[in-house]
């Protein structure tokens, strides 16, 4: 079993892996070989088509968290030029979960802020699992109110299992950084476009997700609570993870339907971490669409807009 | 009494050992906390707060807000607001049938009361969390009527009083129900723009979405005694530190130390307390004051 591969990966593990020895003996060079390698590319490719098209909520969510998956950083260093990360809230400390700063994005000055997972262990435990702490949504918001002074439009992006949760994350007011945030970003001064480019953990995750368009990979997640959480409480077992995601409805496809995001982007053959270079060209695309449409509209105009959506956000029956 | 009990030295014998004289059921109710039998009637005369203890137990959303406003005027906001089962959610049971079964037992619709009425003669709105009904779980229409009672208080230009009761959001609504953080706080920039003044009351317990949206946005923080309030429940933080919490952790008081929580009210001084903040704030007078200075 190749472990860069998820289960339901594996046979086109398996197929490439075919392919490969086959590379390897044609350097010979056959033509037999060459055409039964060309055979197996297009099998290999139908298998990842057909698997990808019946993906459950709980795949997703495995695609979603996939070690490999392109995080924070890759994105950084391919949409943006002459970034400067800018760090710490001046009040308690510099949170490695949550990276931001000023960038270019196509030659437009913009505002930059993240959650950043680690690609390993290593990185992981330096940044807490990309789960930030009340200095990494003040750091945030600081960034935030720059943003709105020098009216720089601002771009989230949101990977995080959600807030961390921890003795001195409670004592330093985990609740309040995250409320005020909210309450910053429903009325900041300047165009917000927020991204989900892979977990999008509950109110850790929201913290940074207030805007003008919100924005989905398509094979991530966004969640009210981990799907194992969810079935820890609701069928008292994490193990019911995959009927949580699936009840829960956590896929860009599911909340697309409920209009509670703006935009699908989708994702290469297989996921965004096939092929790194494509989805972060597929981002950039668009983010520049999504921000040529917002700079069209006026701000007062545009807070009125963002402020009618919030309000819209819910499904209930009203009786007369 | 038994061979066996005669043998117990009669300080380890227990009372539940002998039958007593049956208490009619409902009458007498032992305090959590000191484990004081208290007189029912003189408990709620009480507020429910322990008359030997001072522990503040639990109580429904409509008890609270009928202790807490003048008697009229009263008018209730959102009160024809109703669930809706958007995800067909089903886990042991469907979403529906535990609303129905929250719906019977609490006799409200959903987890949130607001009422347009008074204190000491003071104009304002107030809503209070129903925990008993799932949780005091924020979903959709917990969200909608506190934006509406919200928007009353802009209307009108009055302040807005939340008592909050929550374990967080409903899980049973998905993002709908996350999406209810951002709707409550984006309500709220309204109040703050045009100066007027939300109260928020954290009472036990008042945790995850609720805590990281409007309760922790008031202009002042006012937190009941002994109320769990916080971001991630306990057991989670224990699972993921791995070793035990410091004593009275995420307590009001514990938060007063961290700065959290601007005061901590004492639930049968709350009308007088709230009423003297909102005065000053809004720079009128309330009855009390107005009845003394005749």
């Amino acid at each position: 079993m190749d472990l860069r591969f998820l289960d339901f990966e594996q046979p086109i593990a398996e197929l490439e892996g075919k392919i490969e020895s086959l590379r390897s003996v044609q350097d010979g060079g056959s033509a037999n070989i060459a055409e039964e390698i060309l055979r197996l590319e297009e099998k290999c490719k139908a298998l990842t088509k057909n698997i990808f098209s019946a993906l459950s909520a709980w795949q997703i969510s495995q695609l979603a968290r996939h070690p490999q998956r392109p995080h924070l950083h890759k994105y950084l260093a391919g949409l943006f030029t002459d970034f400067e990360e800018l760090h710490g809230d001046r009040c308690f400390g510099d949170d490695t979960a949550v990276v931001g700063g000023v960038a270019r994005l196509e030659g437009r000055p913009v505002m930059v802020i993240g959650t950043q997972k680690g690609d390993d262990t290593r990185e992981n435990v330096y940044r807490n699992f990309g789960m930030p702490r009340p200095e990494g949504y003040r750091k945030a918001l600081r960034l935030m109110r720059m943003a709105e002074r020098y009216k720089l439009p601002l771009l989230t992006f949101i990977d995080t299992p959600g807030a961390y949760p921890g003795v001195g994350a409670e004592e330093r007011g985990q609740s309040e950084a995250i409320a005020a945030n909210l309450f910053a970003m429903a009325r900041l001064n300047t165009p917000v476009v927020c991204t989900v480019i892979g977990e999008g953990g509950s109110g850790g995750a929201l913290a940074i997700g207030v805007g003008d368009r919100i924005l989905m990979l398509e094979y991530s997640i966004y969640s009210v609570i981990s799907p194992e959480g969810c079935a820890s409480i609701l069928w008292k077992s994490a193990e019911h993870a995959s009927k949580a995601a699936e009840a829960m409805g956590i896929t860009s496809a599911a909340l697309k339907k409920l209009n509670l995001i703006d935009q699908i982007i989708e994702e290469p053959m297989g996921g965004a971490h096939r092929d790194v270079a494509d989805t972060v060209q597929r981002v950039k695309r668009a983010l520049l669409d999504n921000l040529e449409a917002l700079e069209q509209i006026p701000i007062e105009q545009l807070l009125e807009s963002r402020y009618q959506r919030l309000m819209r956000y819910g499904s209930y029956n009203e009786y007369t | 009494m038994s061979w066996f009990e005669k043998l117990l030295p009669s300080k380890i014998r227990t009372e539940g050992a002998t039958p007593k004289k049956t208490v009619p059921e409902g009458l007498w109710t032992k305090c959590e906390m000191c484990s004081e039998v208290l007189f029912r009637a003189e408990l709620e005369q009480n507020l429910d707060v322990c008359p030997k203890c001072a522990h503040h137990m639990r109580i429904g959303a409509r008890r609270r807000l009928d202790s807490f406003l003048d008697p009229d005027p009263r008018v209730e906001i959102g009160a024809q607001l109703k669930p809706l089962d958007a995800l067909k959610f089903r886990d042991s049971k469907s979403y529906p049938e535990r609303l129905a079964l929250a719906q019977k037992e609490t006799k409200e619709n959903d987890a949130l009361v607001v009422i347009q009425g008074a204190l000491k003669g003071l104009p304002l709105v107030a809503c209070a969390f129903e925990f008993r009904f799932m949780g005091g779980s924020m979903g959709s229409v917990v969200g909608e009527r506190f934006v509406r009672g919200a928007h009353a208080c802009v209307e009108q230009g009055i302040p807005l009083v939340c008592f909050s009761a929550s374990g967080g959001a409903r899980m049973q609504e998905g993002v709908l129900s996350l999406m209810q953080m951002a709707k409550t706080s984006a309500a709220l920039t309204r109040l703050k723009e045009r100066g007027i003044p939300f109260i928020s009351v954290l009472t036990d317990p008042t945790m995850g979405g609720v805590s990281a949206s409007l309760a922790m946005l008031g202009d002042i923080n006012a937190a009941e005694p002994r109320a769990l309030i916080g971001f991630a429940g306990p057991r989670v933080i224990e699972q993921t530190v791995r070793e035990t919490l410091p004593e009275g952790f995420q307590r009001s008081e514990f938060l007063l130390d961290h700065g959290v929580v601007d005061l901590i009210i004492d639930r049968r001084e709350m009308r007088d307390k709230i009423a003297k903040l909102l005065s000053i704030l809004t720079h009128q007078n309330h009855q009390d004051q107005v009845a003394s200075s005749k």
